[in-house]
């Protein structure tokens, strides 16, 4: 079966990110597929490269790299959502001309159709942190 | 064609996840069919005389007038939502179909996937 994550929760924030990665791990586990990760809202932080959370906590953004990097996932981040919240990959930062960018690369900015398409696609879609 | 239901349940404003949720609900009404449910707090969304130029916040409710233009015209509340909230049809821009528990069991039932927001 392919599952569709939604991830709406900042990472420490609220539990949804963790909940959302054990969640993942389960699916993964369990043989079945993930057709994408979609992170929307404040989810988008999870995608921050410079999250540094203290060395005896779990370091969310490093642990959805490491899963997406281990099952070469889909780990999208909604432009719009990102571009508010001061997510920004190296292009979005030359295009609205900010000094530095903060996405990390195993994650992709990309628009709503993808939020769609994977709700359409997959057999079931699961939100976290609505 | 499949059919996407978008559930708003977040009061607007104090968030922006009606508003974000309402981008995904355009987006999704070009490429599928939409339904809209106002669940709990989210009716407030819907709520006409909004002043909102005092918050700084985009005053999105109008959006929901557009929805019908983009092909959206099935938008739902709960019934015991309005009531709870004393609110009635009349303080609403639009109007929604009022839906008993039974109501909303079929409508999520009746939905290929169901976006939360």
């Amino acid at each position: 079966m392919q599952f569709m994550i939604v991830v709406q929760g900042g990472p420490y924030t609220t539990q949804a990110s963790l909940t959302a990665l054990h969640f993942a791990r389960a699916v993964l586990a369990s043989g079945h597929k993930i057709y994408r990760v979609f992170f929307y809202h404040d989810g988008v932080y999870n995608g921050n490269a410079l999250i540094a959370p203290p060395q005896d906590e779990i370091d969310l953004h490093q642990t959805w790299c490491a899963l997406g990097k281990e099952h070469s996932l889909e780990l999208i981040v909604c432009v719009a959502s990102a571009l508010r919240r001061g997510l920004l990959d190296a292009t979005e930062a030359q295009r609205y001309e900010k000094s530095a960018s903060n996405l990390d690369p195993q994650f992709t900015i990309s628009g709503l159709g993808q939020l769609i398409d994977g709700a359409l696609t997959a057999d079931r879609t699961m939100t976290f942190g609505a | 064609m499949k059919k996407l239901l978008f559930v708003q349940s977040k009061p607007p404003h104090g968030s922006l996840q009606g508003q974000e949720g309402l981008d995904a609900i355009l987006a999704g009404s070009a490429f599928v069919d939409c339904a809209i449910l106002f669940s709990g707090d989210g009716i407030y969304q819907l709520l006409s005389r909004q002043h909102t130029d005092a918050l700084a916040s985009r005053d999105y409710a109008a959006t929901y007038l557009a929805l019908a233009d983009y092909g959206v015209d099935q938008l739902y509340c709960v019934a015991a939502d309005l009531k709870q909230r004393s609110l009635t049809m009349a303080d609403l821009l639009l109007n929604p179909t009022l839906l008993d528990d039974a109501g909303v069991k079929a409508l999520l039932h009746g939905a290929d996937a169901i976006l939360d927001f």
